[in-house]
């Protein structure tokens, strides 16, 4: 009995830390930069290739991508948003007009950014195998893979949070997500700011993607249910609130954890279920404004 | 068939524009059975295009939904096609994609239009993991056999429902509730000040666009005769109306119409020729109308003919 | 006999009280000034009568009627219209669709679709925008988007007309002509409850005068005894 709950509390804090990871980078796009980023779970797809091809066919660690994935992400998000959304922005009449037409546009970049996966990857599945041994806590058996992934997802994320709390750059983002134009009258660089943002987010994605693939199988195509995932636990934790995400996302993984339990297959649904009813009784999310 | 952008907008004219549909209705007695089919198609992607502009064109929401309401009039049709007659089936899709839209339009549409689109995007896999779960656990097959219906059949049932939607859409436009509509996209609170129910015509206004994409895929299941949760809900049928739309334009009804036929050939060009690169292209083609054509070929074409968009606007 | 009548009316935006225990009566007929320093609660309390917020605790009373809470557009059809501090008009749309709306929707007895377009018209004659009609309207100047608005408000038929700093930013010509208009809406019945900042305005065109600070009623009463009062004057210089 104690074996089984165990086990699902693992399991759901594994679930919890991914999502938790790629929640708060979707997050950071929208909180500050204010992109619902529809491409979001492509740059995860991204990280998670990138790592099978590094891993299998160069036969290096997996843990070596992570630092090619995390700044190659963050590059190409930085890049991206200076180039496409900072663009956006400037030809938008209105914030509102401009949170519409760069979601639109992000969803554009899911197309552009599947395809080229796809060019690249083919559409097979692929996987490959790495601390996958077993290992004992408390009588049952887990992978060290799930294990490792999961003590990352939740260094990085407790990482990330400190960086908000205490750096001054955080404090910048901080300060811009919660009013832009007064904080660049404070002398932060908006734009800069921004564009940090986006590609932090995008690089959470990847890293993301790579610990995904240490655990799962990884295909051209799987990006999309993790973007809406990331997306209900976003605006669960109340849509741009950092610590909120990251709360958000352990709990929506140990709901998810538990009802795959009981009725496997019923996890999304569960997840929307409780999206319903935190729409009916608190719009604003967990720790919304 | 290969009718150029400047015919289909002479085709505006009212007696052009009967000649145009009289020869879309006799269309399978001269075309070949090829053309049949591919005309049904591009009948299928402006009827959800057409009516995803209707609620989303002028109010500013954005929604992922058609993909769920296409895929509930296919298992409408897949579910009860055996039982009852054809066009009790395609209302009955009708109905019950309504039915739903009420309810997701009264749970998410008096919110931020953002959590509107969050939920409208998982949605169709919400609906999708649900059926496969209730499949597996409880019929224990995955999927349905659909009746078979011959194409032309098809072809007229589509030619039926969009001449139903094109009317609509254009009465809809011309009243005041198009009015209204469009007042909601401009400024919602001023709208409710101004007396109208912000939220009543909104979620009523989505349902009613819902009607018609959950007929059309009761009808187009029997093209497919075999379905299931993949098959049925699918984003790119979500997907594709909302490209459409920005492609085409929103500020006239033709804008719409023009955004999926040039889509639907386009589609067809590529997937043939070039199927690696389609999705490359169809996204590039979004990034570029959204940066440089924000009003689509209907702002283009306005800007040839000089004349100014809010014109059409203006009320007798 | 009191139009409009807020006894106890409470707002908070978490701990901050926005409006606190304020009550307040609008007399039929009459315009009525209110006034205060920036962030005095002024534009939450309009808030709270046209429903867009919900008060935390208070009632507030249209013709003796409760439309605490009521949603806007059921306010609005009762007789009760407002214009924003931010202009909120119909921007892309044709000036004269921005009236025909509040013609055809602001009622609950609605007039025809005929009834309604002449009606746009004649106010937008009243507010001098005629040529105007079918200019789109972001293009109108902020002196015009404001008659504007005006005149969508008085489409609807209101007996209460609630506007909130109608006179900031016009310049001088475009003041006198506002004051104007304000009088003639008087001269046609309606009551009028404006939030103002420019003085002149306010001593010169209103009958009452109420006086907010940190969202607590401080002083109410003729423009004279306002001007007077020591308390008020401290508000408005302490700050």
């Amino acid at each position: 009995m104690l074996v089984t709950i165990l086990d699902i509390v693992i399991a759901g804090l594994l679930l919890g830390g991914l999502y938790a990871l790629i929640a708060m980078g979707l997050s950071l796009q929208y909180g500050v930069a204010r992109v619902l980023n529809i491409s979001h779970g492509e740059f995860i797809m991204l990280g998670g290739l990138t790592t099978w091809t590094i891993t299998k066919s160069l036969g290096i660690n997996p843990f070596v991508s992570l630092v090619i994935c995390g700044p190659v992400a963050f590059i190409l998000g930085y890049i991206i948003h200076q180039t496409l959304f900072k663009r956006l922005y400037s030809i938008s009449a209105s914030p509102s007009v401009f949170e519409s037409s760069s979601m639109l546009a992000s969803f554009g970049l899911m197309f552009i950014i599947q395809n080229i996966a796809l060019l690249a990857w083919g559409p097979e599945i692929r996987g490959y195998s790495y601390l996958a041994f077993p290992v004992h806590i408390a009588g049952t058996l887990f992978g060290a893979n799930r294990l490792v992934t999961t003590g990352f997802a939740i260094v990085i994320g407790v990482g990330f949070y400190l960086f908000l709390a205490r750096t001054r750059t955080g404090k910048a983002v901080r300060a811009a997500a919660q009013d832009p134009t007064t904080a660049g009258l404070m002398g932060v660089n908006i734009n800069r700011v921004l564009a940090l943002c986006f590609g932090l987010g995008a690089a959470m994605a990847g890293i993301a993607g790579m610990l995904i693939s240490m655990c799962y199988p990884v295909h051209a195509v799987m990006g999309m249910p993790y973007t809406i995932i990331a997306i209900v636990v976003v605006a669960l934790g109340g849509m741009g609130s950092i610590p909120g995400s990251f709360i958000g996302g352990f709990a929506l993984g140990l709901i998810g954890s538990i009802v795959t339990h009981f009725e496997p297959g019923l996890a999304l649904v569960a997840y929307y279920l409780i999206f319903i009813l935190l729409l009916l009784l608190k719009p604003t999310g967990i720790m919304g404004k | 068939m290969n009718w150029s952008k400047l015919e289909l907008r002479k085709a505006r004219t009212p007696g052009v524009l009967l000649i145009f549909l009289i020869l879309l209705a006799t269309l399978t007695l001269y075309a070949s059975p090829y053309t049949v089919i591919f005309v049904t198609s591009i009948f299928m992607y402006i009827i959800l295009t057409v009516s995803w502009v209707i609620f989303s064109g002028p109010t500013g929401y954005i929604s992922f939904a058609p993909a769920a309401f296409f895929g509930v009039g296919i298992y409408t049709s897949a579910i009860l096609g055996t039982e009852l007659p054809l066009p009790i089936v395609i209302l009955t899709g009708g109905v019950i994609s309504f039915i739903l839209a009420l309810f997701v339009g009264a749970l998410t549409l008096r919110l931020k239009g953002v959590y509107f689109t969050i939920f409208t995007l998982g949605l169709v896999e919400l609906s999708k993991h649900l059926l496969l779960w209730y499949e597996i656990k409880f019929t224990g097959t995955r999927g349905r056999f659909v009746v078979l219906v011959d194409n032309t059949t098809i072809y007229y049932i589509l030619f039926i429902i969009l001449v139903l939607l094109l009317l609509t859409s254009y009465l809809i436009r011309r009243s005041k509730y198009g009015l209204a509509l469009r007042s909601i996209g401009e400024s919602e609170e001023a709208s409710a000040h101004t007396g109208v129910n912000v939220n009543l015509l909104k979620t009523f206004t989505f349902a009613l666009s819902a009607v018609f994409m959950g007929a059309t895929g009761a009808i187009m299941a029997t093209r497919w005769t075999y379905v299931d949760p993949y098959i049925a809900f699918n984003l790119q049928y979500s997907f594709m109306p909302v490209l459409m739309s920005i492609f085409g334009g929103m500020g006239q009804l033709y804008g719409p119409v023009l955004g999926a036929v040039i889509f639907t050939m386009l589609e067809e060009k590529l997937i043939t020729e070039f199927p690696y690169y389609y999705m490359l292209t169809i996204g590039l083609i979004l990034l570029i109308v959204i940066i440089y054509l924000p009003d689509g070929l209907v702002g283009l074409i306005q800007k040839w003919q000089n004349r100014s968009p809010e014109k059409q606007h203006v009320t007798p | 006999m009191s139009l409009l009548e807020g006894i106890g009316v409470t707002k908070y935006f978490g701990g901050l009280a926005a409006v606190s225990q304020v009550d307040f009566k609008i007399p039929k007929g009459k315009v009525v000034g209110l006034i205060g320093p920036n962030g005095a609660g002024k534009t939450t309390l309009f808030n709270l009568v046209s429903g867009v917020l919900i008060p935390k605790s208070g009632t507030i009373n249209f013709k003796t009627e409760n439309i605490t809470g009521m949603q806007s557009y059921r306010i609005c059809r009762k007789g009760v219209a407002r214009t924003f501090q931010s202009v909120n008009v119909f921007g892309n749309m044709p000036v004269v669709e921005n009236v025909l709306l509040g013609a055809i929707f602001g009622n609950s007895n609605p007039s025809s679709e005929k009834e309604a377009a002449e009606e746009a018209m004649n106010l937008l004659e009243f507010v001098g925008l005629s040529e105007m009609r079918s200019v789109p309207t972001q293009s109108l100047t902020l002196g015009d988007k404001k008659r504007l608005e005006v005149a969508r408000a008085l489409a609807t038929k209101p007996e209460l007309l609630l506007l909130d700093e109608l006179m900031a930013g016009l310049n001088h010509t475009e003041l006198t002509e506002t004051m104007e208009l304000v009088n003639k809406i008087r001269d046609r019945g309606i009551t009028i409850f404006m939030i103002e900042h420019v003085m002149r305005v306010i001593m010169s065109i209103c009958d009452r005068i109420i006086v907010l600070h940190h969202g607590e009623k401080i002083a109410e009463g003729t423009p004279k005894s306002i001007a007077a009062n020591k308390t008020v004057i401290k508000a408005y210089l302490g700050e």
